[in-house]
């Protein structure tokens, strides 16, 4: 057969994923920046900008899990169960802010700040779930006879605490950045003037993850410095660090999208590093997309209905943010 | 779900005041079934992963393909169908809006597709220790998939004809009497007369069904302990199944009924639950219970169909007050009864998970109690905050009624024409209906 199922399924659910990751991260940037803006109609504001998009953005992470079970089973079993509480903790924030979000213009002025508070703490608590997470899939899991074999907290490493941070700096910085694209004026400055100590932030996050990866994973380490892999990614730190500077640099003059689509490439940056680093596994440390993936039968059956409707839903998406284009005005709601 | 039933119904330009009024309600339920809906895709592995690990390969694709329709309904949805009514003019809208109502349809096809499949497994083969699909068409319509379908669609429509109904009536108890409140009342109680018989057709179909395929759940239901030979079978109205004495206690019996139910003949046989090692046995007390509170329910549906049509043909319809206190005390029951029947199916296919092949104690991951506990609270807690102020919110957008056209349309319209999300159709505040509605009484 011509086709590589498990691989073509590996290229859908990494692009799902990063759909996720880069399309979500800005909206709960939106909330992990709401503590620092204190006035009502800023954070109308800046809830605003995100408000026709942000659960279609979820819809991703609802069929990144889908398409893992219905592909890879032995890895959405293992994987799933093993994060266990991360992940749990992450639907409970995202539940939590996805109906603050809701409730917040439906509340009266005594009961609004309460819903704001809830949308920043599942904000928070989901994006460091998540980065727990990803530190914690990093890290590798133990796995006999097709089984989760770990224990209930051996997602719980200082390594994985570092990522989980980190990823609050991560979509901070995408959160800044498209609301310097899609505000104006003081609040515009104020977020100007924001972005530039997250940016330093997410460079040493990066840089630190960089290094802690493969000082404690040789197989990593070895990946990487090998050669010639060493020459092949090596445009990948080099990329990084003309990057941030770069953005460091437009966030002072640029007001428009240019910061935004820099940080986009960051984190891409980011989660090819990441792809090179691990694949073919799917299950880090040994258990590669082909021994994780399910039938054939399963694979090519729910193929036919990806490949109808995944272009369709990226239309339709774009078409989405092209209408939604341009600033947001104070006080121009949807609502 | 609840929303199927609307859409059909309200597309004469007469009903568009009340099209309006009940799609935002609609639109509040959409909104909380898209943050509840993105738990589902993740329990199958964080608390199932043997489950997922064996049968991933069958539930995995159904689910995938449930995502992928609702993503397309979503799409249509924010689209066109809340926002849109002034850019694309009343066919396409109508249109769109009958895509939405198809959407929800398919959508909730392959979720139940896939418990049927649980329920009555076939089309696939075991190899190596997992579920391979050897035939998708046999996987998906499997036996008890139509049953099940059209059960539930047909509990859909009724459950909305019956909070919609109620919602009138309450209008109409509170002399807030206009056109649109009526038409309200007319058009849910005509559901309710003809679709509540419909039911327990349908009913009794699905039940004949799952006497073939899961005799051990109706046994359960029936609290039916040993059929001898030669003997009819009674209908236990009410009592009391003990599983340890194996027996049913109080039992209240007609004879000759159960065999004339569960076999439409006088005196034929069911197997009873000794008919099954006790490891095999679902808990007859609690499906006995749940069940009958469904059943119990559809007839008192049909009772306020009936009713309806007396009170219909004396030209009382919008004045008798006993009549119109029932039909909002029967809001509430087509979601009861829902829940109760999923209870009785779900209990009653037990200890199986995948009837008959896999085991749902060998089905669950290996997590501690305590994990488990804490988890449990903390969803527990979350879905009664977060359902309890959207149950809260729709009472009082219920209690508020259909406004007029002008002011009450779903089209935020700012000037650039922008739409939005779901609750955004929605223009109310949460506090300030209930001012309203005081202010109303």
């Amino acid at each position: 057969m011509g086709i590589d199922l498990p691989v073509i399924w590996a290229l859908i659910i990494a692009f799902g994923l990063m759909m996720y990751v880069v399309m979500d991260g800005f909206d709960l940037g939106i909330g992990i920046l709401f503590p620092f803006i204190h006035d009502r109609i800023d954070r109308d504001t800046m809830v605003n900008t995100v408000a026709p998009v942000w659960d279609g953005n979820e819809t991703w992470l609802v069929l990144g899990g889908a398409a893992l079970m219905g592909a890879f089973p032995l890895a959405y079993s293992v994987l799933l169960s093993a994060l266990y509480i991360p992940l749990v903790f992450m639907l409970v924030g995202l539940i939590l802010r996805g109906v603050a979000f809701e409730f917040r213009f439906k509340a009266d002025e005594a009961h609004r700040p309460l819903w704001d508070k809830a949308f920043a703490f599942g904000s928070y608590l989901a994006t460091f779930c998540q980065g727990v997470a990803l530190g914690a899939f990093i890290n590798g899991f133990r796995v006999s006879e097709s089984t989760y074999d770990g224990g209930s907290f051996d997602w719980l490493t200082p390594f994985s605490l570092f990522t989980g941070t980190s990823l609050i700096a991560a979509y901070a910085l995408l959160g800044s950045t498209w609301l310097i694209m899609k505000t104006e004026g003081a609040l515009q400055r104020r977020f100007q003037s924001m972005a530039r100590p997250i940016i330093f932030a997410v460079l040493i996050a990066i840089v630190v993850v960089s290094l802690w990866t493969p000082a404690t994973h040789p197989d990593v380490a070895a990946r990487w410095f090998s050669f010639p892999n060493i020459i092949l990614f090596s445009p990948v730190p080099v990329l990084v660090v003309i990057t941030t500077i770069a953005i460091q640099h437009l966030v002072k003059n640029d007001t428009h999208a240019a910061p935004f689509g820099l940080a986009l490439f960051l984190l891409f940056l980011g989660y090819t590093g990441l792809a090179i680093s691990l694949w073919p596994n799917i299950i880090p440390p040994a258990i590669s997309i082909r021994e994780a993936a399910g039938p054939p039968e399963s694979m090519g059956f729910t193929l036919v209905g990806a490949l109808f409707v995944i272009p369709f839903i990226l239309g339709y998406t774009a078409m989405s943010y092209y209408v939604f284009r341009g600033k947001v005005k104070t006080g121009e709601g949807y609502h | 779900m609840q929303a199927i039933g609307l859409w059909l119904l309200r597309k004469d330009t007469v009903y568009l005041q009340l099209y309006h009024f009940w799609s935002h309600i609609f639109a509040v339920n959409f909104a909380m079934g898209v943050v509840s809906g993105l738990v589902m895709a993740y329990q199958f592995g964080t608390n199932w992963s043997h489950y997922s690990a064996f049968a991933g390969g069958i539930t995995g694709p159904l689910l995938s393909y449930e995502v992928l329709t609702a993503f397309f309904l979503e799409a249509g949805f924010l689209g066109v169908m809340l926002f849109g009514w002034k850019k694309v003019g009343p066919g396409l809208h109508f249109f769109s809006t009958m895509m939405v109502a198809a959407g929800t349809l398919i959508s909730a096809t392959w979720i139940l597709a896939s418990n049927s499949w649980m329920q009555t497994p076939q089309g696939f083969e075991v190899i190596n220790g997992r579920v391979v699909p050897v035939d998708w068409l046999k996987v998906i319509f499997n036996p008890s998939f139509p049953y099940r379908l059209a059960h539930m669609t047909v509990a859909a429509y009724l459950a909305t004809a019956l909070f919609v109904g109620a919602s009138g009536a309450w209008h109409l108890l509170k002399r807030h009497d206009t056109p649109a409140v009526r038409t309200m009342l007319s058009m849910a109680m005509w559901l309710v007369l003809i679709v509540a018989p419909v039911q327990i057709a349908v009913g009794d179909a699905h039940g004949l069904m799952t006497r073939e395929h899961q005799p051990a759940k109706i046994a359960a239901i029936e609290g039916h302990w040993e059929s001898k030979p030669g003997e009819s079978v009674p209908l236990i109205l009410f009592g009391w199944p003990d599983m340890a004495a194996e027996t049913t206690r109080y039992a209240v019996e007609v004879p000759h009924l159960g065999s004339l139910v569960l076999t439409h003949s006088w005196n034929g046989q069911i197997a009873g639950l000794k008919d099954f090692a006790p490891q095999d046995r679902p808990d007859s007390t609690i499906v006995f219970w749940t069940f009958r509170i469904m059943v119990g329910l559809g007839f008192l549906m049909v009772l306020l169909g009936a009713w309806s049509a007396w009170v219909r043909w004396h030209r009382v319809l919008f004045k008798s007050r006993h009549f119109l206190r029932f039909a909002v005390a029967m809001g509430p029951t087509g979601l009861i009864a829902i829940l109760a029947g999923w209870i009785t199916t779900e209990v009653g296919r037990q200890p199986w998970v995948v009837y008959g092949v896999m085991r749902t104690k060998d089905a669950v991951s290996n997590h501690s109690a305590l994990e488990l506990s804490v988890t449990l609270i903390v969803f527990v807690v979350l879905y009664t905050a977060v359902f309890g102020t959207g149950i809260r919110y729709l009472l009082k957008l219920a209690a508020k009624g259909p406004g007029p056209l002008d002011g009450h349309f779903p089209e935020p319209a700012p000037a650039d024409g922008r739409p939005a999300r779901p609750l955004s159709a929605v223009g109310d505040r949460l506090d300030t209906a209930i001012a309203l509605e005081s202010k109303r009484s």
